[in-house]
């Protein structure tokens, strides 16, 4: 197979999704962004390709509440196309804002909220894979793996039962930024084909990116993430 | 609406709210003190006010999509013009929302919601609730509302009964007024200038008199509107080409020539563009140039700090789209006064530097983060000098391909605006930044103020970027201050130009044509466009959903005709605008250094110097911003690789941004250093510029930059130039730049002035800002896979320093601790400096060089002890007995020399380190966490790593100021 199509997704005040794009050519997929409000008027955009991600930023300026207005959107103009588009085994990812759109759209369970110390906070953490799950987009993936966050609004919350059966990606001990409960830093849906994460693994896809490399440490890439989410949709012919 | 007197609103709060307004309580505590000491919450529920009314099933529809059930609850309730004080549950509170006409996102999104729920039409503004204690009384509420929660200038307000949001509804406004100056005596111009807020010179007044005299007719409110921005400090930069004179008489070449041709003389290769259009450029690579420009945004940022420092930030970065370049990291310099200034000893109208901080971070914080380039550099500086007159300087750097080609406009270019809508935000804002300020500039600079929207940038930089790699526009350029009087004025200054406004898209219906025409509403780029490419620009515009207007085109003869609605509001000829202003006369006088008053006591310092040492650490300009910069976005684009803040734990300093652009295949970075020491300026300006230039080079040079190949940026923010003394200061101080720059071989490509920074109390007295420049330096680093950075990596590695240290002590952080002026020289230039910045970075490029620190404010004391904090690992330094004498240990300790580096060099490469650049081995760094400076056998300094880490994150300083 070539490299299949990934659509990259974004609102107005999307804005890692150049990152984004970025790092799904380095994993063989040949990303082509779309704003949202074209492909809403156009869900056949969904047909042609193999897998689409919701990139980062701040739709709509969060106006409403993060991801919000974009989320009403995706809800009420796209979420049946969508829901085809996974239950006939292509991947979603949603990363940050686009993880927010997500969960306010109804894609993902769970809410997230204002981080517990009320600000907005630009550092790197330590995500650990929850062994064994469903999730097409971690389940390739078994080493802690480095990348930053850069959010205000990243709590994730949700009952304990949801958290149990979602929950693919916790922060390593000490690196909580927001105060998700159970350290919770990435949910998947009951496919598996969906990954919502607060991080951004698209910013450690080359070693240079990482804030200790200098130093000598030699950490794993984020960009197994977007590895493994290319990996499946070849593997799936 | 306010004819039925009643108006619906969604209210809304969190269901967890309850930390937030522990919060916001403390926050008031803190800045009020003890009079709002029984203050433990202040509960905040989001508004929003809708103008038209809506059915149940409408509201209904509205709140399921607004309210995230989860975690909120909200609630539609109307309020009455005639409500009856005081909520039901007898708690006091307060509701703000803001004026009509002041930009509202939120409640633009909320419009914007209820018309994906098939409610179109619908006008909504948003607004907050304040919610407080029982007990707490309406004059402690209107202190809080005036210190944290609520900005006249903006905001309206309402204690104990609901606010009715105001809409502006339809009107028109087409009046052109007559300004009658031809008959006006030089006294009644004097008035005119003053009443309409023109700050024109007495001299300017009188050109303006004459030419409409020659002409035979009187101004418009937009033509005189118009040569007031044009000719204003701010756009026509009229004291850097001055004519100055000694009081002796001789003569000043003038200053922005002064520093062009120090930029002509080095002759540097990789200048593309100096001093010219809105950004400097510079070469990067074979594919790249870079764009680099630093604003000032001072005026705006003290009267409402978010939205000043968020414009500010808006600003610079559409400076460098206006070069056509997309930008890819954002910078900035703060300077406030200091945070423990008793809230009643503030001259009236200013605001409390703590709130001025608070609003000015989070201003930038939003801009850059919302739009998406990291804010990757920057520094924070405290002084009582800047209670009035905060200091915001935001700089942006671009990249733009190598090979682009403008080929300009033609007469027949069509004149395109991209962006924003066109509102009453910022009029005037060109003249008002060029102004004094005092107890009334608050009121009177109301619609100053401008908010940003950094969504609308970026999407506008999204078009710009395809439009231009399409080739669909000859010249480019932003609206900033003056709007499009500026902007227009400026591309249009040869051809002239015939422009229509009725076409522009206006916010809200009643702008007055000159208001149209002046307007610094944000977000909004002009280009000139061939009419063939109109079709291909508007299909990008649609497809990111940017608005454009076609407003006219570019003319022959030099003639600027603006017409609104087919009248004529302006009609002069660009000579006369551009070329007409008198050149100014300034007279200097040379700058007498202040007498010291005190003596340091070299003996006494050192029986105290480990707890001196921790105290100059947690200076508040030497101590770390972390909290500040963890705010700021500085990661995304996947290019900043030398961080703010780096090492072990993520926490030491960094010397310089290092940016590595993913677009580049060379595989080159580029480093932003920052030079800058607001201390030592009225003591001795040159030796301040010169100081800070080298400071700037060390810090790019310090992360591997080659130092054969910096560029150079100057931002002065001044006193009042029309003071002799202070001009003088200036004088000597881009004398001292120039200096510099020629020996470095850096040449300066782009430079802003903010003058007349001065604030005049009720009292007639006057205070200024101490002379403040602020240096960027940009470097270019070979291999971005390769940087140094100041971290220390092993122990037993030794500590090498290279340079002198002279006895430069005055204007030190050591002084400002000891709270003395000890006399003796401010640091300066070091003649010695460009010379061992070439051999450092050559042992660098030889893998000699584990890590680098530039040695700078605080003096090495502070740059040792940083080292060793970045790395986790202890420091043991040992003087030599040529450092024998208590004065002699003092200097070394906190003298603040320029032209020093300190390198780490692993045992086996110390020789060579040493004998390549004259370095010394002052030390090693150990595996115990100690700081220990030793003379010979005795130790005068032994602080624990830890202690020093707190007194850096300045934990001393608040368990000082707090008991």
């Amino acid at each position: 197979m070539t490299r299949p199509r990934a659509l990259v997704v974004s609102a107005p005040g999307t804005n890692r999704d150049n990152d984004v794009a970025y790092a799904l050519s380095l994993a063989g997929a040949d990303p082509v962004r779309i704003p949202l409000h074209v492909l809403v008027r156009r869900p056949q955009r969904l047909l042609d390709a193999q897998m689409v991600v919701f990139a980062g930023g701040f739709s709509h300026a969060d106006s409403l509440g993060a991801g919000a207005l974009a989320g009403l959107e995706v809800e009420r103009s796209l979420s049946d196309e969508l829901r085809a588009f996974v239950a006939s085994g292509r991947p979603v990812l949603g990363i940050c804002n686009g993880f927010q759109i997500l969960v306010r759209s109804g894609l993902l369970p769970g809410s997230l909220v204002h981080n517990s110390n009320g600000r907005f906070v630009c550092r790197w953490v330590t995500l650990e894979p929850v062994a064994e799950t469903n999730c097409v987009w971690t389940n390739g993936t078994l080493d802690p793996i480095d990348c930053p966050v850069a959010h205000g609004e990243g709590r994730y919350i949700a009952s304990a039962d949801v958290i149990r059966a979602h929950t693919v990606l916790r922060y390593a001990d000490g690196t909580n930024p927001n105060g998700s409960m159970l350290d919770t830093a990435g949910v998947t849906d009951a496919t598996g084909m969906v990954l919502g994460l607060m991080p951004h693994p698209e910013n450690h896809v080359i070693d240079r990116q990482h804030p200790r490399w200098h130093r000598g440490e030699h950490r794993n890439l984020a960009r197994q993430l977007f590895d493994s989410g290319v990996a499946h949709v070849k593997a799936a012919g | 609406m306010a004819s039925t007197g009643e108006q619906w609103r969604l209210e809304i709060d969190s269901l967890d709210s309850g930390a937030q307004a522990r919060r916001l309580a403390e926050r008031a505590r803190m800045l009020l003190g003890p009079v709002a000491n029984d203050l433990r919450s202040i509960h905040a529920t989001a508004l929003y006010f809708v103008a038209e009314p809506l059915d149940e099933a409408e509201r209904k529809l509205l709140a399921d999509a607004v309210v995230d059930a989860a975690t909120q609850e909200g609630v539609w309730a109307v309020a009455h013009e005639e409500a009856s004080a005081g909520r039901e549950d007898g708690r006091p509170f307060m509701e703000v929302s803001l004026r009509p006409g002041v930009t509202d996102p939120v409640g633009d999104a909320f419009s914007r919601a209820a018309a994906l729920l098939g409610i179109r039409g619908l006008s909504a503004r948003s607004g907050t609730r304040y919610l407080f204690d029982a007990e707490v009384d309406r004059h402690v509420r209107e202190l809080v509302a005036g210190a944290l929660l609520h900005n006249d200038i903006v905001d309206e307000i309402s204690f104990d009964a609901p606010i009715l949001a105001r809409f502006i509804g339809p009107s028109t406004n087409d009046v052109v007024e007559v300004v009658s100056v031809r008959d006006l005596s030089d006294g009644d111009l004097a008035a005119l200038s003053r009443d309409r807020g023109l700050a024109l010179d007495p001299a300017e007044l009188v050109a303006v008199r004459e030419f409409f005299v020659s002409i035979d007719r009187e101004p418009t409110d937009a033509e005189i509107e118009t040569i007031a921005q044009t000719w204003s400090e701010h756009c026509s930069h009229k004291t850097f080409r001055g004519r100055i004179t000694w009081a002796d008489g001789t003569e000043v070449e003038p200053l922005l020539r002064q520093l062009r041709r120090s930029t002509d003389e080095i002759a540097a290769l990789w200048v593309r563009s100096a001093f010219v259009d809105n950004a400097g450029i510079i070469a990067f690579d074979q594919s790249f140039d870079l764009a680099v420009k630093v604003e000032t945004h001072n005026h705006p940022s003290a009267v409402e700090p978010f939205g000043g420092a968020n414009t500010g930030v808006g600003g610079v970065i559409r400076d460098v789209l206006g070069v056509a370049a997309d930008p890819i990291a954002v910078t900035d310099i703060l300077c406030f006064g200091p945070m423990d200034t008793p809230i009643d000893s503030l001259p009236i109208g200013v605001l409390h530097p703590q709130r001025v901080r608070d609003g000015v971070v989070a201003g930038i914080a939003d801009y850059g983060n919302k739009m998406g380039i990291p804010t990757v550099a920057g520094a924070v500086v405290h002084q009582e000098g800047f209670t009035s007159n905060p200091l915001v300087f935001a700089g942006c750097i671009g990249l733009r391909p190598a090979d682009l080609v403008l080929t300009g406009q033609e007469p027949g270019d069509r004149i395109v605006v991209l962006g924003g809508a066109t509102g009453r935000d910022g009029i005037r804002g060109a003249t008002f930044s060029s102004a004094t300020m005092d107890a009334t500039t608050g009121d009177v600079a109301g619609a100053s103020v401008q908010i940003g929207d950094p969504i609308t940038e970026k999407l506008v930089a999204d078009v710009l970027a395809d439009a231009r790699d399409l080739g669909l526009f000859t010249a480019i350029t932003d609206c900033g201050a003056g709007g499009f009087s500026s902007a227009i004025g400026e591309l249009a200054a040869s051809l002239g130009a015939d422009v229509e406004l009725a076409s522009a898209p206006r916010k809200y219906p009643g702008l007055a044509p000159w208001e149209v025409w002046l307007s610094e509403a944000q977000e909004r780029m002009v280009l000139a466009v061939r009419p063939g490419n109109l079709d291909a620009l508007s299909t990008i515009c649609r497809e990111h959903g940017v608005s454009m207007a076609d407003l006219g085109s570019f003319r022959d003869d030099g003639q600027l005709v603006v017409r609104c609605d087919g009248r004529v509001i302006v009609d002069l000829p660009g000579e006369f605008l551009h070329d007409g202003r008198p050149t100014r006369e300034l007279l200097a006088e040379r700058p007498q250094a202040p007498a010291s008053t005190d003596r340091r006591d070299a003996s006494q310092i050192l029986t105290n110097a480990g707890q001196l040492m921790l105290a100059v650490l947690s200076h508040p300009d030497v101590r770390s911003n972390e909290d500040i910069v963890r705010g700021f976005d500085h990661e995304i684009l996947g290019a900043t690789v030398g961080r703010p803040y780096l090492g072990a734990e993520d926490d030491g300093p960094g010397n310089a941004a290092v940016i590595a652009p993913l677009q580049a295949v060379s595989g080159r970075g580029l480093a932003i250093g920052i030079g800058m020491n607001c201390r030592t300026g009225v003591i001795d300006s040159r030796r301040m510029a010169e100081a800070a230039v080298d400071e700037a080079v060390r810090n790019v040079v310090a992360v591997g930059a080659d130092p054969e190949q910096i560029s150079l940026l100057d931002n002065f923010s001044w006193g009042d130039p029309r003071r002799p003394e202070m001009l003088g200061r200036l004088v000597e101080a881009v004398a001292g730049c120039c200096n510099s720059a020629n020996a470095f071989g850096a040449p300066f490509v782009s430079g802003k002035d903010s003058l007349n920074n001065e604030y005049v109390a009720v009292d007639g007295t006057r205070r200024s800002i101490p002379p403040t420049l602020v240096i960027t330096a940009i470097g270019i680093i070979p291999d971005a896979d390769r940087i140094i950075t100041s971290d220390a990596k092993g122990p037993e590695n030794a500590l090498v320093l290279v340079g002198t240290t002279h006895s430069e002590l005055r204007g030190s952080v050591l002084d400002a601790v000891l709270g003395v002026d000890g006399g003796g020289d401010v640091p300066g230039g070091d003649a010695d400096s460009p010379a061992r910045m070439r051999m450092i970075h050559q042992a660098m490029a030889d893998g000699l060089v584990q890590s680098a620190h530039d040695v700078s404010d605080g003096g090495l004391v502070v740059a040792v002890a940083e080292m060793g904090m970045g790395g986790r690992l202890g420091v043991s330094v040992i003087l030599g007995t040529d450092v024998a004498s208590p004065e002699r240990i003092v200097d070394a300790l906190f003298s603040e020399s320029s032209g020093r580096m300190l390198l780490e060099v692993v045992p086996e490469h110390v020789e060579e380190l040493c004998g390549r650049t004259g370095g010394t081995v002052i030390g090693h760094f150990t595996d115990e966490t100690r700081i220990v400076w030793r003379v010979d056998d005795r130790i005068i300094i032994d602080v624990d790593l830890d202690e020093s880490l707190q007194a850096w994150r300045g934990h001393v300083a608040e368990r000082g100021a707090r008991s």
